[in-house]
């Protein structure tokens, strides 16, 4: 018993530091974030009003949020299936082959440990137009006529995906890789020898086994385009997901709101708005997964 | 080996050293061009052809490139040892004691995970323009302290050192704290090592943060550093590549040394942001 006691007393000691931290850096923030939303207040005034869900009513009224909240959808809605697309076949051709594959798959993942800021500006330098722009210089070259890229307001956001792309693809790539190594040898050559062809051993085999793989991409992936910000900030004029705001996303427009206009509690609702995403896609994940492992 | 076989494999490279162009054309473009003079950039050379330092020399000298490159190591150093110190510890009180409240602790500190970091950062900024920390180094680091991802990974790896061995070393009358030190951390060096990493990455590339909460040029992190040096020589394409050559050296050199685990860490965990 007097030793049971004495090691609670040592597990609280080691625990005691961390505990202070996640409750006042993590634990109360959140709770702290949610209350804003319900209120009024911007960094100057004294006083902070409960409004109930007026800053929502009134966002959902912003055509500003509205379009940067179609404009999220736009990044996951584009980036996502390109991302897993490409991944996924770039993985099964290095699947393909022995020699170089290390090499190969560390070329596709340095983009991936590059500060983004730094990638944000070669990209945006690369998107410029003749004759800076390497880009259009290369299109000319094919006899592809310019491009305004960043320039464009239909052709700004897709830009932007294409580098995150860049950015993640290498990511994607590993996971998918060491799924395609947890695969048995001999499902595959059994398939073969039944007389499957390579479209069927893709389609019947190997991409239902790696469905929990491809799930959970989809999933990481689709968070991580909703909380894109860093390429916008740093590839639009001024930061300021332009032209015309057909490039801002959700979490450019929280912290214009936050730290340019100083609206605390309408930005904290936005964040809530982008928290709800987010926990909603997190539990669809689970949701699928169980499933999955019921058969 | 057949021959359809043979011919898959020789259209997979060629695919792939194509896609490799694509990939790494953006690096050494960057590179390149911080060789080269305004009047080159304009050219549509691809090599400098006649390659000049003036740009390294004129960074280093007239910008506060390197105080930035300063404060990133010590931030990132700082916070990642706070990682790992911190984040074992508590992973290794979680595997191997028994009591009270245990369930609730780690169940608190897992759901952390779901809060996205946007939602954090204006009850930060809050809690930090009342506490002073605003435009400090304390300022920028102390929401980095601790990452419950880290706790998530490293009670995993606590859990497989065996009992036995710390009961021993508790017989040879080891203090609780000497057995962490001594007797666990050495056994999850590769844990620690993949931590580290990804930690000391994640840290020198964050953006968000260290923008909303640093306001004077000196205390700027690298990133953000480089966004407002991009954006002050607007046009100047050759300034914004050496920039970004500088930013990214210390990271490439960090990835050629530990590649095995940086890719092994990716596939063990995936994590980033």
């Amino acid at each position: 018993m007097k030793l049971r006691q004495k090691k609670t007393m040592t597990a609280y000691l080691f625990l005691i530091v961390p505990l202070i931290f996640f409750i006042f850096v993590r634990f109360f923030p959140t709770i702290y974030a949610f209350w804003l939303s319900f209120t009024d207040w911007n960094i100057i005034s004294p006083k902070m009003n409960f409004v109930g869900f007026d800053n929502f009513r009134a966002l959902f009224a912003d055509s500003v949020f509205m379009k940067a909240l179609w404009n999220t959808f736009k990044y996951v809605l584009y980036g996502v299936p390109l991302v897993l697309v490409l991944s996924f076949a770039i993985s099964l051709l290095l699947n393909n082959i022995r020699k170089g594959q290390a090499f190969y798959r560390l070329i596709y993942v340095m983009p991936y440990i590059t500060p983004l800021v730094a990638v944000s500006w070669v990209w945006r330098w690369m998107y410029q137009r003749p004759p800076v722009g390497v880009i259009n210089n290369l299109f000319s070259f094919v006899g592809i006529p310019t491009q305004r890229f960043l320039f464009s307001m239909d052709q700004a956001l897709i830009a932007i995906v294409v580098t995150t792309v860049w950015v993640n693809l290498g990511y994607c790539i590993v996971i998918f890789l060491a799924g395609l190594q947890t695969i048995p040898k001999e499902y595959l050559e059994a398939s073969k020898i039944d007389g499957a062809n390579r479209w069927q051993v893709l389609t019947k085999i190997t991409v239902p086994l790696l469905n929990p793989v491809i799930l959970f991409l989809v999933v990481t992936q689709s968070i991580l385009f909703l909380r894109i910000f860093t390429q916008v900030y740093n590839m639009t004029d001024q930061g300021s997901g332009g032209p015309l705001n057909s490039t801002k996303p959700l979490v450019l427009y929280i912290y214009q709101k936050a730290f340019l206009s100083f609206e605390m509690g309408s930005a904290s609702s936005a964040t809530v708005v982008l928290f709800g995403i987010i926990l909603l896609i997190t539990l669809l994940q689970f949701r699928l997964l169980k499933r999955r492992v019921q058969y | 080996m057949t021959r359809s076989d043979r011919s898959v494999r020789i259209l997979s490279y060629t695919i792939l050293s194509v896609l490799i162009v694509v990939m790494i054309f953006p690096f050494l473009w960057m590179a390149f061009s911080s060789f080269k003079s305004t009047a080159e950039i304009y050219s549509q050379s691809y090599f400098p052809e006649n390659p000049i330092i003036d740009n390294y020399q004129e960074i280093f000298n007239s910008s506060l490139f390197l105080r930035w490159l300063m404060n990133s190591a010590i931030i990132a150093i700082v916070t990642t040892i706070s990682v790992l110190f911190f984040d074992s510890l508590v992973g290794f009180t979680l595997a191997k004691y028994q009591f009270p409240g245990k369930k609730i602790i780690f169940a608190l500190i897992i759901s952390t995970l779901m809060i996205p970091t946007e939602m954090l950062v204006i009850p930060w900024y809050i809690m930090s323009s009342r506490f002073g920390w605003l435009d400090s180094y304390w300022g920028i680091m102390f929401p980095g302290m601790m990452s419950a991802f880290g706790v998530f990974l490293m009670r995993q790896f606590m859990d497989s050192v065996p009992d036995d061995l710390l009961d021993a070393a508790r017989i040879d009358g080891m203090s609780e704290f000497g057995i962490f030190v001594k007797i666990t951390l050495p056994l999850v060096k590769p844990a620690l090592a993949t931590l580290a990493i990804f930690n000391f990455i994640g840290d020198w590339n964050a953006f968000l943060w260290p923008l909303i909460v640093s306001s004077t040029p000196k205390m700027y992190t690298l990133p953000v550093g480089l966004a407002y040096f991009s954006s002050e020589n607007l046009m100047r394409w050759e300034m914004i590549m050496t920039g970004s050559t500088v930013s990214t050296i210390p990271l490439i050199i960090v990835f050629l040394i530990f590649q095995k685990h940086i890719v092994k860490g990716i596939a063990l965990t995936g994590l980033k942001g």
